[in-house]
């Protein structure tokens, strides 16, 4: 480490009203990396975007974005982020185009270097076609590639995407994602917020998870993964095989206790991960006459991290 | 193909240096040139400052104008048109605030504050845009008007003197539009509303008739609306019939004085308060 972080909160604080979208959330992004906001709706991911974003400002604890404090050095921080929020955030009237050349000269580029970057950006999002039609007639994922597209124009050091990727069709999805990871590699960091598990251990280095305006958990996927549970070998007997010999063949294999199912048809067997495991087992209950129909190796996903971590699933739409 | 990249912005690219004055009037200028930009996209959206004064005149000139008459004589088409270039500039401020309400509610205005731009160029910028519309809009009621028989009796500095006068009215009252755009939360409501207030703050005046012919206990109301100061100052510069002069009320003696005043009286009180509600709505 040694290097600040490029985006930090300690013991953010925001309520509306009665509501707590925030208590106590604490964060450290590492500059130049991926970082996945994980939560249901309600967690608090879009509150702690708005607040790095300096959109709204915290109650109590504080926010930093390249080391500029986002209620003190709103000015600072404006200059060096990017925004895609949940919402195209665009002027319906006008041409792709007329957008682009607009958000770049508020960006404070020079006239000409916004029309430059503007075409360089509808290019590089596939717009070229349509960029002298009216928004409006765009399609959602038009519109969606567009309003990445002026998030970028302005070239931010930290780029913040509020659920880049929900209501997109699977192709437009992607495309954000390969995007992202272009991003990511030529040195911007960024914050991205989802719902989707799949896509958080897709992008990100790092992951938080979110609950109740909190982090409950951090860490690499992995480090998630493993933390409830990590691999384990499923087992799916053959018809009469024998459920108690089964379990004395694999034990040697287990890192934990055996579990069967209820009607003693499947075994569940924590491993430890390492080469020709799944062939060492086969062969063991081989010798020990157990016919198997199937044995694969199951990680734990981030939807059981996500489960496990907040007692409810990730698409709860009642969370609060 | 070309690739994303996290470059920083070439020096010679960005315009970070320049005055802070430098940067709002250019963050202004950029936000007025996207409503005009809308306007040349659709020009449909100027039909409140285009076609309804066409219409109003034409009803009124040859519809209902029949029927009115007008106290010591006169033409009444010559007085149709001071009233409508009130109307005309006071028809623009539901748009005003349909269009701020727009931003606010589609997240564009989340964007912009996201930006490193100026917040008070949108408002800025928001009044400018419509002062030019109202421009378009005197320019049409002018022409129709001359098309219908009005005619100016005076010289070339008070005709300059009512025009200033009228858009000095019409951006102040932008202002309404402005707060009403800030307090309002759907599109739909901004127009409805807008309607609510500014069709009888038209219709109770002298725009389109004589203050003289309304029931006593209606024609002080009509005599102190501000739009009825507008016409009777535009009437008496243009020298038209304006049977104001014969009332008594301190503004229809005062026509100029009274326009001047109302619209200082406007912006102090409508633009404080758009600020504060934009305040406490964008700057968070």
């Amino acid at each position: 480490m040694g290097q600040a972080p490029a985006i930090e909160a300690e013991g953010l604080v925001k309520n509306f009203g009665k509501t707590k979208a925030l208590a106590g959330f604490d964060l450290a992004v590492p500059a130049g990396t991926v970082y996945g906001l994980l939560g249901p709706n309600g967690a608090g991911k879009t509150t702690a975007v708005r607040v790095f974003a300096t959109l709204l400002r915290p109650d109590g604890g504080r926010a930093r974005v390249l080391g500029h404090d986002v209620a003190a050095e709103a000015a600072e921080v404006r200059r060096q982020i990017g925004l895609t929020g949940q919402y195209a955030a665009l002027d319906e009237y006008l041409t792709g185009r007329a957008n682009l050349i607009m958000i770049g000269q508020l960006s404070r580029l020079t006239a000409a270097a916004a029309r430059r970057r503007a075409d360089e950006m509808l290019e590089r999002f596939s717009l070229t076609e349509a960029a002298g039609r009216a928004v409006k007639t765009y399609s959602g994922g038009m519109r969606r590639r567009l309003d990445l597209a002026a998030s970028l124009i302005g070239y931010p050091s930290v780029l913040f995407l509020d659920e880049p990727t929900t209501g997109l069709d699977p192709n437009a999805r992607a495309m954000t994602w390969e995007i992202v990871r272009e991003l990511a590699d030529s040195g911007t960091t960024l914050l991205l917020t989802t719902q989707y598990l799949d896509e958080a251990d897709q992008l990100a280095r790092r992951i938080a998870v979110i609950d109740g305006g909190t982090v409950i958990a951090e860490g690499t996927p992995d480090q998630l993964k493993s933390s409830v549970g990590g691999e384990h070998l499923d087992i799916a007997l053959a018809a009469g095989a024998d459920v108690e010999a089964a379990i004395v063949a694999v034990k040697p294999f287990a890192a934990g206790g055996v579990r069967p199912d209820e009607e003693g048809r499947r075994l569940s067997v924590p491993v430890a991960a390492a080469e020709g495991l799944t062939t060492q087992v086969v062969r063991a209950l081989d010798q020990a006459g157990v016919p198997v129909n199937d044995v694969t190796m199951q990680r734990a996903s981030l939807d059981d991290v996500f489960l496990a971590l907040t007692g409810h699933a990730t698409s709860d739409e009642e969370a609060a | 193909m070309t690739t994303v990249t996290a470059e920083l912005a070439p020096s010679q690219d960005v315009t970070y240096g320049r005055s802070a004055v430098a940067h709002f009037a250019a963050d202004v200028w950029v936000l007025t040139k996207r409503s005009i930009a809308r306007i040349r996209n659709e020009p449909e959206t100027l039909a409140d400052v285009t076609i309804m004064p066409v219409i109003f005149i034409l009803m009124f000139a040859y519809v209902f104008g029949g029927a009115i008459g007008l106290p010591g004589h006169g033409s009444y088409h010559e007085y149709l048109i001071g009233g409508m270039l009130g109307m005309g500039l006071a028809q623009t401020a539901p748009g005003v605030a349909v269009a701020l309400v727009t931003d606010l509610s589609t997240g564009l205005m989340d964007r912009f504050r996201s930006l490193p731009m100026s917040r008070w160029s949108v408002l800025v910028a928001r009044s400018v845009a419509e002062l030019l519309t109202q421009l378009i809009g005197a320019a049409i009621v002018v022409c129709v008007g001359l098309a219908i028989g009005w005619r100016v009796h005076t010289g070339a500095g008070d005709v300059i003197e009512a025009l200033a006068l009228s858009l000095l009215f019409g951006y102040a009252f932008t202002w309404a539009g402005v707060l009403l755009g800030m307090v309002l939360r759907s599109p739909e409501a901004a127009q409805a509303t807008g309607f609510i207030i500014f069709l009888p703050l038209t219709f109770v005046s002298s725009a389109f008739v004589p203050t003289q012919g309304m029931p006593g206990w209606l024609q002080p109301v009509a005599d102190w609306n501000p739009m009825s100061a507008l016409a009777a100052a535009s009437r008496k510069l243009f020298g038209n019939p304006n049977p104001a002069a014969a009332v008594p009320a301190w503004p229809m003696q005062h026509p100029e004085l009274a326009v001047l005043g109302w619209s200082v009286l406007m912006l102090a009180v409508f633009a404080p308060l758009a600020v504060r509600q934009f305040r406490r709505k964008v700057l968070g």
